[in-house]
């Protein structure tokens, strides 16, 4: 029998590495440069958060979500706010639809605006991270003047949004996304043609259809392998079935898909934003219960039962119905899922977040095996990791 | 669909539910009514979102073992639902689908169920040597053991959690409403004597 000697280094990455993307311990097995094996560990970032929800009222487990995949915090909240309406049986008014489409949007491009420069910097290119950063800022003052925060917002509450945009904001928000498809264009002036970005990206970890539904990918990933699948499309929720928008698809599935798709869900995202400007109209900006949404500060200086209502939402709460339910929305990654149950008190018996890159990261072996060590950075930036909600 | 899906051996309850299908199964079919519900054309049921459980410890049959599955072709979620006891274990669908390896995996740390067949089965979100399965109920929010960098050993060290201050679990929920319990004096009131 012939003797074949293994010459196989195995190396540690992370899990304090700027390309790891947060806290990712991969242990790599190489031969000679040649990715054998690469298996990631994760959970160096687990917090517990569906153990703390288990333990908090519907309303405050609505912050955790914010803390999950800390880039795209509103459409986390997103999630929660339709699994609980869902249990509750309640409608939310067409205002805070709107509302809600447009700061989901704002939040894509957000959660674009900082992929796609990592993941550019994590191949060579700096100055998109400097352009975008600025970017992200000025949409970032959207968020702080509806919610007071940039990014931990708890602005979309189950039964509606905390309070309406101030006046004005429409106005600016359509005056601002007047400016941003140029800017995109002068992004991809640097990234799209450049010569290092499509040596390192085209044709590096491909992933089929086939695969990619196998795997439990959606999102970005989903559709860079040439499935139109979005959530938003298929199963539309709050306002998505109102605005008219493009899904669009990769043809191979590689890293350079990936980033094509995601510069083209920016352009469309604006579209989106616009059509809900347009479309939107005065009206409430959440459901008009006070058993479920706190009545109006100024109310509670007058009305003993306002008062009351108010001691008792931020004390006890409101009680759910028991039942279960699970509701996605197409987050930036893909499809965030809340298993929420429900054993009719005020605070979740059970809540399972179902994270898009948790299913995204498990591919990372496949997609890896046979490319060289610093592919893995490429492929690690173009699935778009985010620890907080992998470990959750 | 109802219709096909009535006629796979094993499940025995199907409840609809905001457009969401829920179904109860029997843990030993399990790998066959995943094949049924993978390969039938009219079911395509290629893509497997999650795995969760939900922990009753009163009950006999302690876990509820959730399965969430969708159809890209059908455009349609279903939820499968099977009830296990501790200690029990269950056949794991990593053979059907890729998906469910880490899924399993994080079921089986979290919750201590068991995947038999699974190519793989090791803790995944928590610590290295970490004891105790922290989403069942019967563990505490605060955990056990706590970790801090120690400045004379010159390493981190776990000890026993310590709480500087009692754990504080408010319970705000009114008295009133939803009382199961009743109290001293309570059967005067019902006027049954």
């Amino acid at each position: 029998m012939k003797e074949v000697e293994l010459n196989t280094t195995t190396i540690n990455f992370g899990p304090q590495h700027p390309a790891a993307h947060g806290v990712l311990r991969l242990v790599v097995e190489l031969e000679g440069e040649v990715v054998q094996r690469a298996e990631p560990h994760i959970g160096l970032l687990h917090r517990g958060t569906e153990k703390l929800i288990e333990y908090k009222t519907y309303l405050q487990a609505v912050p955790y979500f914010d803390r999950l995949d800390y880039v795209s915090p509103m459409c986390q909240e997103h999630a929660f706010a339709l699994a609980t309406e869902n249990l509750l049986g309640i409608n939310v008014p067409e205002r805070a639809k709107y509302i809600r489409v447009i700061f989901a949007e704002i939040t894509r491009i957000l959660n674009h605006l900082l992929n796609i420069p990592a993941y550019a910097a994590d191949i060579g290119a700096v100055t998109p991270f400097l352009w975008c950063f600025e970017e992200r800022e000025k949409l970032l003052e959207f968020h702080e003047a509806v919610s007071g925060a940039r990014f931990h917002a708890a602005y979309f509450r189950p039964g509606g949004v905390h309070q309406d945009m101030p006046e004005g904001m429409e106005e600016k928000l359509f005056e601002h996304f007047k400016t941003l498809p140029k800017f995109i264009d002068d992004l991809e002036s640097l990234l799209t043609n450049n010569r290092i970005l499509r040596q390192r990206s085209v044709d590096i970890g491909i992933i089929s259809k086939s695969e990619a539904i196998e795997w439990g990918c959606s999102g970005p990933v989903l559709r860079s392998a040439g499935v139109a699948w979005d959530l938003r499309r298929s199963q539309p929720y709050d306002a998505y079935d109102q605005v008219d928008f493009e899904v669009p698809v990769g043809k191979k599935g590689d890293c350079f898909d990936r980033y094509l798709v995601r510069i083209e869900e920016m352009r469309q995202s604006i579209s989106i934003i616009n059509q809900c400007l347009n479309k939107i109209k005065p009206g409430p900006i959440s459901i008009e219960d006070n058993k479920i949404t706190p009545p109006k500060r100024n109310q509670m200086k007058k009305s003993m039962e306002a008062l009351i209502h108010h001691f008792k939402l931020f004390t006890e709460g409101y009680r759910v119905p028991a039942g279960q339910v699970y509701s996605a929305v197409e987050a930036p990654k893909g499809e965030f899922g809340v298993y929420l149950v429900s054993d009719g008190s005020s605070k979740p018996y059970r809540c399972k977040i179902r994270a898009p890159g948790f299913a995204h990261l498990q591919t990372l072996d496949h997609l890896s095996k046979g490319h060289l060590m610093a592919d893995i950075a490429a492929i690690l930036g173009s699935l778009d990791i985010v620890f907080g909600e992998i470990d959750r | 669909m109802l219709k096909i899906l009535n006629k796979i051996n094993g499940i025995n309850n199907i409840v609809e539910n905001n457009n969401l299908l829920e179904i109860e199964f029997d843990k030993n079919n399990i790998l066959k009514i995943f094949n049924e519900l993978k390969d039938n054309v009219d079911l395509n049921f290629n893509q497997l979102l999650d795995i969760t459980a939900v922990d009753y410890p009163s009950r006999e049959f302690r876990f509820d073992l959730i399965y969430i599955l969708q159809s890209l072709t059908k455009n349609k979620k279903i939820i499968l639902k099977t009830f296990i006891k501790e200690n029990e274990n269950i056949k794991s669908v990593t053979n059907i689908h890729k998906s469910a390896d880490w899924y399993e995996r994080e079921c089986y740390d979290l919750f201590g169920i068991e995947f038999t067949n699974h190519p793989d089965l090791r803790r995944i979100m928590t610590d290295y040597n970490f004891e105790g399965y922290p989403l069942r109920k019967d563990f505490p929010l605060t955990g056990h053991t706590e970790v801090r960098y120690d400045d004379l050993e010159k390493k981190v060290i776990y000890e026993p959690v310590k709480l500087s201050q009692e754990f504080r679990n408010f319970d705000s929920e009114s008295p009133w409403e939803g009382m199961e319990n009743k109290l001293f004096g309570d059967e005067k009131s019902t006027g049954e004597n």
